[in-house]
């Protein structure tokens, strides 16, 4: 029988940067992908003739470590492309174009605010940028070169002086709302600006602790968080990820859906084995490592009747309810936004941060926003291959779409919502309902039957301080080791977390060549 | 003229003990009050013919009791009670009772939830780990995380060591506790929606949070870190009031040699060369003083009290950025006798306590999104407490007087400013809510005292009436409070400290801040340090 | 709620037996144990105490948390839960259990009586729901059904505990092994019997339906009559049970889910409960952190003391030297003997410290004046009572 060192579950952008170190470092690897196209939710699918698009719509924040080490340029990646602006969408047709280091639209004392306040988030997110790239130590675990860790960031904090450290200390746990309220007038700035801190995860403008960090996160590679869509769209970097994780020498096989991860046990415990496809196969392997979420991995994959009481507990109850829903549009034309040149941007519509705090509000007891916010992309217009030509993709991240809608996700529903969406849109782009050829709206509910992640969570789990750092997934299994002997975490749910990084898939792979 | 060694801006409880503290110390000290009376939000005040009425704060529980018996405050007339028996009500009429003994507690909750009449004892042995460790640092002064002074950096270790002894387990449990919501913590214990609703209610009283927002965990937990005679998360009530509390504290104060001056509204803080040097009161009347200690929440004290030419660059920013934002109301009522509760036996040990209508965590999580959207909720939360039944000095014999709190009430409606009109129709969906389950309610009431945030800060002069001064969120507790770098109660202004909640540890009547304040105070002016640091109780 | 008795809350609940036992608790000495009313002892402790080691006493273990577990998992549920092997057990039998968390610290002991393939009864001390539930996460056929409010239970102890029995027409009783358990028809419904008890005697515990309880206590009583039966409470039961070298939480341990300092709960391997954790299990709740303390040797070790003199060592100090220079352990639970004679105690003692002599500091009064000694401490190894009729099948006459 065909014996691996290295199985990896899911191929997911993560996954695959796993498979490429190991396959690099000279292991025999097997990457197992459950769906017809690799990528995980960074796939690219035809939604409907002609039309492609994927999950996850742009690149903020992919390590450049990754990049550099697997060259991914040399397998096709190509990042060199036009950053886009994020734009606050005004219903009157007067925008908010946030660039890097500049605003316009807006007041000349937000223009100033703004400046100033980004140049020091991006000193936050410049001390804090080399622990995405690290394993957190677990305390329990004194070793030197893990307390060292800690050492490293007091240090990088502390020399960002002390008055900067000590606004650290205040801002990192604010509200979006009180952060922008403090430095901004305009409200489609505050909401725009929000945006980053609050999308994917289970929080609104006026919840504290986390949003900040979400939004320092995005920002750690030396683009700061601004959004671009590599050449040939989101597949551009999975197909060079495949490269080189397959030039490397490993094995990629799709339609292989894993049923269980193996385990045995005598009297030294238990240990992983490999796995079990759907189909009965058996593949042994030295290790197993899952891009699966947390939840998955350890309740369904390896089966919480192979896990300490507490621990299988504490899997179960991360917050995997994802809050997005993904609406693609295939469009007879190129949409036309008032008050605006071509579509070629990011656009937020939510005209101001109660508009996002009170769709939050709907979703909280599991209803639909009445009034939906979105952030919406036309990546044709980046990307011509994903269209036929002349016609046009709109890709939307629509936030507080409930996994578990009360009342539950019937057809009716769904198309209330899409109608609620289209609605919304119109307002921006008068005339967009018309050009709609198809419609696609895949709610949380969609996303975890369709790309197995519990709850349809981008993050897998979602990217709260609680779940971050060492606790993420939980603090025995933040170093990438599961508790049973032989699996392996590598997805968003390690640390540092979800969105197109790389990080944990990386992460991953260096604690198990160590 | 006189020159006194040091004045207090306002004679809240944390401004009288710290006084007091100064005044032990043999510093000539001068408490200004602008109210007629004194005590701040800790008042007792006869409203209506023959009830006394703590008028804002109702309850207590974090009183130290290091200063209670360090300051003797018993001899000058305090005597806390504790008391149990709260009713929580469900919005299914459910009725939970919280029994002083046991085995009738656990029989009640077994009846709302087997399950949960068990996870409760892990409830409570992982509440008390948490409150034990923050009860440790009430009465310490913060460490400044980027100072490298011996004293900084001790403390640091100390709390690291604290930290430490949790165990692995229990301190990744800790931070977690720290940054979530009260919602989600008791959704890991409990499966009861009363239950989680009764138990959820610390975590939203007096702040701008919701059940399900992060960081009201810990909001919870400032509730229950209180103790009564080392029983956790026990309240208690004052006899007399909770005036009593202020008036011993006063006395305290007074028998050590300070003095108090009521009616004496503080216009300005005088600075001169830099340092605060005096005051000068609304009546026009100069005072002068070695030191300045404000008892006003932050904000007030650096946007109206203090010159903003006095102040360093960007200290007036902070202070309006601080957040001390209205969320609560007060309804204090006097009844003519004592209301019978829908499917609640009255006797001695029930309703001695108080009363929750909390509904379940959806009702008042939509009360918040009331106030989010300046308005007040239909079906508020209320927490009542009926003094009178324990304490017969506050209400005529046979009569009662009791005391509701209302979360939400918003300092801003969206529809206009507050009205008399819109503040009786407020204070009546708080007695149209009780009379729900209390059907002779309303026919017993004798006179109603109804108060929004705006009542609140216009008579005691807390900005938007924030109980607290100002919101207990983790970027402004600890180090962090009132703002990153004025953590040890010394402010921008030389010769100028702050004492009142808006300082470590915050909102509650513990008379920590004022005591943590006085010590400081005394470290710089190099006098014996005689404040307490640890609490009688150690468990 | 009863809209009559304005204090109904207030009161505990009452067992099944309630109204026999309440008539003859002539000092009204009642205390309570998860909710139900519970007897301290009826009139005289050591009187009830002598019942148990000479004739025979009942004592109301309906307050005692059972759950039925049942499923096609149920045992492999248990076998993951508990550090015995569950699997090892055979139908109709019974097993003494203890379970801890992840670190290996002990939740709860209790027994585990299987009744079919895929059923188990599991008692324990204290309400443990929730963490069965906790410990149902990953079988999905298992089911947890709380039975204590449907089963009435009495435990029999004492040397003429299987002739009343016999008397009361179970003919094969004496056939029941110790850890046994049989089932007998009983006015309608069933009556099951297990061989277990926690006095370190015969005895016998007696399982039914709350309908039958006052059927059963009228007829075990008739049949006891001539055998000196008699009801005893919570001081006999502390009595008999630390003669016989039981654990007992908030004495011996505290539950660790209930325990708020760090460490302040105890591990099998301190209460010298090893012998309950089995490693031939591949898998188990705790396993990893309790190998660790098996290789590590525990911190402390729980042992049976015999004491000189006869002043009663309760909450004394233990040191390794009479001038009490060098502190070693502390003593858990003691108690005058009044069957061995002996001045006994369970103890906890540095495990490195267990060779070596051990002292107790006791501090004992004498018509209000207060005196202090420090006494030598002998290990014991085998409990202090420990009648060889507790292991006979079929037992011997009395």
């Amino acid at each position: 029988m065909n014996r691996y060192d290295s199985i990896i579950v899911g191929a997911g952008h993560n996954g695959l940067v796993c498979a490429a170190y190991l396959a690099k470092a000279g292991q025999k690897v097997l990457v197992l992908e459950a769906s017809a196209e690799p990528g995980g939710l960074a796939a690219t699918r035809e939604f409907y003739p002609g039309f492609m698009s994927s999950v996850a719509h742009s690149i903020s924040s992919f390590s450049s470590k990754v990049i550099e080490d697997l060259q991914l340029q040399s397998h096709g990646l190509n990042l060199s492309g036009r950053t886009m602006d994020t734009i606050g969408m005004g219903l009157d047709g007067k925008h908010v174009v946030i660039g890097d280091e500049m605003v316009s639209g807006v007041s000349p004392e937000d223009a100033r605010s703004y400046v100033e306040l980004r140049r020091q988030l991006k000193r936050f997110a410049k001390a804090l940028a080399s622990f995405w790239m690290k394993t957190m130590p677990r305390i329990g675990n004194n070793s030197p070169g893990e307390l060292m860790t800690f050492a490293q960031l007091g240090l990088k904090l502390r020399l960002l002086g002390k008055e900067d450290l000590l606004e650290f200390m205040r801002m990192a746990t604010l509200p979006m709302r009180d952060l922008m309220d403090e430095n901004f007038d305009d409200k489609v700035l505050k909401a725009a600006l929000s945006w980053d801190g609050l999308a994917g995860s289970r929080l609104a403008p006026r919840s504290p602790n986390s949003p900040v960090f979400a939004m320092l996160f995005k920002m750690f590679e030396a683009s700061g968080g601004m959004h671009a869509i590599p050449a040939g769209g989101i597949a551009g970097l999975v197909n060079a990820l495949v490269g080189a994780a397959t030039v490397a020498g490993a094995e990629l096989r799709l339609n292989t859906a894993v049923e269980r991860i193996t385990v045995v046990g005598d009297e030294s415990g238990l240990r992983v084995t490999g796995v079990e496809l759907a189909g009965g196969e058996v593949i042994e392997a030295s290790r197993v490592i899952s891009c699966a979420d947390p939840k998955r991995t350890f309740l369904k994959l390896l089966g919480g009747a192979n896990l300490e009481i507490e621990f299988a507990n504490r899997i179960n109850r991360l917050r995997t309810e994802g809050l997005v829903a993904k609406l693609h549009l295939a469009l007879s034309a190129e949409p036309k936004f008032t008050g605006m040149g071509r579509a070629n941007n990011r656009m937020i519509i939510a005209p101001t941060m109660d508009s996002i705090e009170f769709a939050f509000d709907d979703a909280k007891y599991g209803g639909c926003p009445e009034v939906p916010v979105m952030e919406v992309l036309v990546p044709s217009m980046q990307d011509p291959t994903l269209a036929p030509a002349g016609q046009h993709v709109l890709s939307a991240n629509v936030m507080y779409v409930p996994a578990e809608l009360r009342g539950g996700w019937t057809d009716e529903a769904k198309s209330n919502l899409l109608q609620r969406l289209l609605v919304q849109l119109e307002q921006y782009a008068p005339g967009i309902s018309a050009q709609v050829i198809h419609a696609e709206l895949l709610t949380p509910h969609d996303l975890e039957q369709t790309h197995n992640v519990t709850g349809g969570h981008w993050h897998h789990t979602e990217f709260a301080v609680d779940q971050l750092l060492m606790m993420r997934p939980t603090y025995e299994a933040a170093q990438y080791s599961a508790p049973v002997p032989g699996l392996y975490l590598c997805g968003a749910g390690s640390h540092p977390g979800g969105g197109l990084v790389g990080a944990p898939g990386h992460n991953a792979a260096r604690e198990i060549l160590k | 003229m006189k020159k006194y060694d040091a004045i207090i801006i306002g004679a809240g409880h944390n401004g009288l003990t710290n006084a007091a503290y100064l005044a032990r110390a043999g510093l000539d000290t001068l408490v200004l009050e602008k109210n007629d009376y004194i005590g701040g939000a800790a008042v007792t005040r006869e409203m209506h013919d023959g009830w006394f009425y703590s008028s804002c704060s109702y309850v207590c529980s974090m009183m130290r009791q290091a200063i209670h018996r360090d300051l003797d405050l018993s001899s000058h007339g305090l005597l806390l009670v504790p008391y149990l028996g709260t009713v929580n009500f469900g919005d299914q009429g459910q009725r939970l009772i919280d029994y002083r003994d046991e085995g009738a507690a656990y029989n009640e909750l077994r009846r709302h939830s087997p399950h949960d009449a068990d996870a409760m004892f892990r409830f409570q042995a992982d509440l008390g780990r948490y409150a034990q460790l923050i009860r440790k640092t009430l009465l310490r002064t913060p460490p400044d995380p980027t100072s490298f002074k011996p004293r900084d950096i001790k403390e640091l270790l100390f709390l690291a060591k604290e930290f430490w002894s949790l165990g692995e387990k229990e301190l990744y449990e800790y931070v977690r506790f720290f940054t979530m919501s009260a919602a989600e913590f008791l959704e890991d214990y409990f499966e009861n929606d009363l239950i989680k609703a009764a138990m959820a209610s610390p975590g939203i009283i007096g702040t701008a949070l919701g059940v399900y927002s992060p960081g009201s965990a810990y909001i919870l937990l400032h509730h229950v870190m209180g103790d009564v005679d080392g029983s956790v998360g026990a309240w208690g009530l004052a006899r007399g009031g909770m005036g009593a509390i202020s008036n011993a504290l006063c006395s305290a104060m007074q028998a050590a040699g300070g003095e108090v001056r009521t009616g004496a509204g503080v216009e300005q803080i005088i600075v001169k060369d830099g340092k605060a040097c005096g005051v000068a009161l609304e009546s026009g009347e100069e005072l002068y003083a070695g030191i300045i200690v404000s008892n006003l929440d932050a904000k007030r004290t650096f946007t109206k009290v203090v010159d903003r030419k006095d102040l360093p660059p960007g200290i007036y920013e902070k202070a309006n950025n601080f957040k001390i934002r209205g969320s609560s109301g007060k309804v204090n009522i006097a009844l003519s006798g004592m209301p019978t509760f829908s499917g609640v036996p009255d006797n001695r040990y029930i309703n001695r306590g108080g009363q929750g209508f909390c509904g379940s965590l959806e009702t008042m999580e939509r009360a918040y999104d009331c106030w989010k959207r300046g308005r007040w909720s239909d079906d508020p939360f209320v927490e009542s407490v009926i003094p009178s039944a324990w304490d017969p000095t506050v209400a005529p014999p046979g009569k009662h007087w009791m005391s509701n709190f209302v979360q939400y009430c918003p300092p801003e409606l969206a529809d206009g400013p507050w009205t008399p009109e819109k503040r009786d129709a407020f204070g009546q969906s708080v007695v149209d809510k009780i009379a729900r389950y209390s059907p002779d309610f309303k026919d017993l009431i004798v006179h109603m005292e109804v108060r929004t945030p705006h009542e609140i800060e216009n008579e005691v002069g807390l900005t938007e009436g924030n109980i607290f001064q100002g919101e207990l969120t983790i970027d402004q507790l600890l180090f962090n409070r009132p703002f990153p770098g004025y953590g040890q109660y010394r402010m921008p202004v030389k010769n100028m400290y702050m004492c009142g909640s808006s300082t470590h540890p915050g909102g509650g009547v513990s008379s920590a801040c004022g005591a943590n304040a006085a010590r400081e105070i005394l470290l710089d002016l190099k006098r014996p340090n005689t404040v307490p640091q640890d609490d009688c109780y150690d468990e | 709620m009863n809209t009559e008795d304005r204090f109904a809350g207030e009161r505990l609940r009452e067992s099944p037996f309630h109204p026999r036992q309440s008539a003859l608790n002539l000092r009204e000495a009642w205390s309570s144990w998860n909710g139900y009313k519970f007897a301290d002892y009826y009139y005289d402790a050591e009187y009830e105490y002598f019942c148990i080691r000479n004739t025979c006493g009942t004592y109301d273990i309906t307050p005692m948390q059972k759950y039925e577990i049942s499923g096609p998992d149920a045992e492999a549920m248990l076998n993951r839960m508990v550090t015995r092997d569950v699997s090892k057990l055979g139908i109709n039998r019974v097993t003494y259990v203890c379970w801890c968390t992840d670190e290996g610290r002990m939740i709860d002991d209790g027994t585990i009586f299987r009744l079919a393939d895929d059923r188990f009864m599991l008692t324990c001390g204290s309400p443990s729901v929730a963490w069965l539930r906790k410990s149902v996460l990953g079988f999905d056929q298992v089911t947890v059904r709380d039975v204590t409010d449907e089963t009435a239970a009495l435990s029999l102890q004492g040397p003429t505990s299987c002739t009343v029995l016999q008397q009361m027409g179970l003919e094969d009783i004496a056939t029941l092994k110790p850890f046994g358990i049989a089932h007998f028809p009983f006015h309608g419904g069933s009556l099951m019997v297990s061989r277990t008890g926690f006095t370190g005697d015969l005895g016998y515990e007696l399982w039914v339906t709350p309908e039958l309880a006052l059927t059963l206590w009228d007829v075990l009583y008739a049949a006891g009559e001539n055998y000196g039966i008699h009801p005893y409470g919570e001081t006999a039961t502390n009595m008999a049970r630390l003669e016989a070298g039981f654990i007992m939480p908030d004495m011996e341990f505290n539950e660790a889910l209930k325990t708020v300092h760090f460490e302040h709960d105890h591990t099998p391997y301190e209460l010298s409960l090893g012998w309950l954790v089995d490693f031939k299990k591949p898998h188990f709740n705790g396993r990893k952190a309790l190998l660790a303390e098996k290789q590590q040797g525990p911190h402390y070790t729980l042992v049976k003391l015999d004491i000189e003199g006869n002043k009663v060592a309760d909450g004394s100090w233990l040191y390794s030297d009479k001038a009490c220079r060098k502190k070693i352990g502390y003593v858990t639970s003691a108690m005058w003997s009044p069957s061995a004679k002996a001045n006994i105690a369970l103890a906890m003692i540095e495990t490195p410290r267990l060779n070596g002599s051990v002292w107790a500091e006791i501090y004992y009064e004498k018509e209000l004046r207060y005196y202090e000694k420090v006494a030598r401490c002998e290990i014991k190894d085998q409990p202090f009572w420990a009648p060889a009729r507790a292991r006979q099948t079929p037992p011997p006459p009395f």
